[in-house]
């Protein structure tokens, strides 16, 4: 089922960290099994990932912590040898990590030689996109990393019930555009074509994380960016490309953009003000942080929108 | 109704079906005379329903007003009984289904699959409706003043659903009786794989569904779309078109090899 939800302030930042919490919470029963967050705060100079290395799933044996002192050393030192200058690396959960850097290189051979390291997966990667999942529901996770103080401009989020994969934060949403600084997708449904989607773009030289369907759209929108057609193309296009039942939200550093299958089979509720934009599955998320009465639909098949900050 | 078994740790079950029979009305509504008033802000849906049942049925109050509904779901389901219900805001999923009976006022909008499988009885929503409209509607009259998404009235046996506004893709799919008003665009696949029944649309119809033809309006047809916005005082545009079945689906047309074979 999953619920999928979005908000973006047209007129500055917001407390979207909490916002987004009351929002996938009230979706709970739609996904318990994880809750994902992509966030986006006030642009910086320097570059912010995040990444984890370990999931919650691994057993800890005798060595568990060593291993991950011994793994972050090791992102550390490679982000150094690949020439950028560290800021700060802090652990934000057991095995989650948060690190600044200056980088004026490519990012694509920074993710993948970071990624190198076994247990290593590169979450985020931007100036203002952070993204934070993890199992649990929304008000575990926001407890755990601390989101209701994070403030923005925009966010996306996630509550997810596996269908196509196991639970895990690999299978978890959102999805980072890989390798794309500061894009990043959530998504409801199935994708028909996923193995011939990720076959032809595993030729093209991207990298999957996970063995989850969702991951397709995010790298697949990537792709297209990198071709240089504007977001809004980019999503029309996926509708003819991307085969199944879906509805996705995707953000960028300025900008949250929905679409939906020729079937409108999956849900969305849409508000629409001068201030704001909220879209969630289910329309009690939205009045999770709208309480008063407001106008709202459900946007139509093969419909794509996006809005700008 | 509780039953309990004799084992040393008693299971109880409830006879009517019921996942929490032990699940009391809060007997929080405001009653004045006849008519009563429930805050549902701080209820869950299976909460507002027991108070709704034990004010229509036990207190015998057929006029119940529900403020705060905050868009949750299934509120207002299974009302067996002639009673005139208000919801002060918004609801969600699977609002006012399964009822036979009840005259239905939502001031806000609804989620998906609005009155679904419904007797008798009349929901009236002012603002919009999600996809699923009227699936399996057997009787009565909803009325969707704002637009509706997809699917409108799927496998609707009866009953009329009239719509203000827009409607979304495969509305009147796989529809078996009964009538659909649409004041405003239809989109694609309209009627698709209907059996009977027929579909008044206003305005565009992005495309018809398999085996969905246009018909030409007789007086009967005028009678029944002006007796409908007569009776919810809604404008009645005069551009309305007929869309019925064309029956082609019915019998097969084609056989198969070795049928062939035998026919000849």
């Amino acid at each position: 089922m999953c619920g999928i939800a979005g908000i973006i302030h047209l007129d500055g930042p917001g407390d979207v960290g909490r916002e987004m919490t009351k929002m996938l919470q009230s979706m709970k029963h739609r996904g318990p099994d994880s809750a994902g967050y992509a966030l986006y705060g006030e642009p910086k100079d320097h570059l912010v990932m995040r990444f984890k290395l370990a999931d919650p799933n691994d057993t800890s044996d005798f060595d568990f912590s060593e291993r991950l002192e011994r793994s972050r050393r090791e992102v550390e030192s490679r982000l150094s040898k690949i020439g950028a200058s560290v800021d700060r690396v802090d652990g934000e959960s057991a095995y989650a990590y948060r690190a600044e850097f200056r980088y004026e290189g490519e990012l694509k051979p920074l993710a993948d030689y970071v990624e190198n390291i076994p247990g290593c997966e590169v979450l985020s990667l931007g100036h203002s996109l952070e993204i934070v999942k993890d199992l649990g529901d929304a008000n575990t996770v926001a407890g755990q990393y601390k989101l209701d103080a994070f403030r923005g401009t925009h966010a996306i989020g996630h509550v997810r019930m596996a269908t196509e994969s196991d639970v895990d934060i690999a299978g978890a949403h959102p999805y980072w555009a890989y390798p794309f600084s500061d894009v990043a997708v959530v998504h409801n449904g199935q994708l028909t074509n996923y193995h011939q989607w990720r076959r032809r773009l595993e030729r093209s030289g991207h990298r999957f994380q996970s063995e989850c369907d969702s991951e397709i759209i995010a790298v697949y929108l990537a792709e297209r960016l990198a071709d240089g057609l504007s977001l809004e193309t980019a999503m029309k296009q996926s509708l003819e490309d991307l085969d199944g039942v879906f509805t996705y939200l995707v953000v960028t550093e300025d900008s949250l953009g929905m679409a939906k299958d020729e079937m409108a089979a999956k849900p969305l509720v849409l508000h629409q003000a001068d201030n704001l934009v909220a879209l969630a599955s289910e329309e009690s998320a939205i009045r999770a942080v709208l309480p008063q009465e407001i106008d709202s639909y459900d946007p139509y098949e093969k419909e794509v929108l996006v809005w700008s900050r | 109704m509780v039953a309990v078994n004799e084992t040393s740790r008693p299971v109880r079950y409830d006879v009517r079906g019921l996942a929490e029979p032990d699940a009391e009305a809060p007997k929080t509504a405001r009653i004045d005379g006849d008519s009563a008033v429930i805050d549902a802000a701080d209820l869950s849906p299976r909460l507002i329903n027991l108070e709704l049942r034990r004010l229509v049925y036990g207190e015998d109050i057929r006029n119940v007003t529900i403020t705060n509904p905050g868009a949750k779901h299934s509120v207002a389901v299974g009302l067996l009984a002639r009673c005139r219900i208000t919801i002060d805001g918004s609801l969600g999923y699977f609002a006012c289904t399964l009822g036979d009976g009840p005259e239905i006022h939502v001031t806000g909008r609804v989620g998906w699959s609005l009155g679904e499988n419904m007797m008798s009885g009349v929901v009236v929503v002012d603002k919009n409706a999600g996809s699923l409209t009227g699936a399996a509607l057997r009787g009565g009259d909803l009325v969707i003043r704002g637009h509706v998404g997809a699917r409108t009235g799927i496998d609707q046996k009866g009953g009329t659903i009239l719509v203000g506004g827009n409607t979304g893709s495969m509305t009147g799919f796989m529809m078996q009786r009964g009538r659909q008003i649409i004041c405003g665009d239809a989109g694609p696949g309209l009627g698709d794989s209907m059996y009977d029944g027929s579909i008044y649309v206003a305005g565009k119809v992005a495309s018809l569904g398999v085996d969905c033809v246009e018909e030409e309006m007789g007086p009967e047809d005028h009678e029944l779309l002006d007796r409908k916005f007569r009776i919810y005082r809604m404008d009645k545009p005069d551009t309305f078109r007929k869309f019925v079945c064309g029956k082609q689906l019915y019998n097969y047309d084609t056989l198969e090899p070795s049928e062939r074979k035998l026919v000849l």
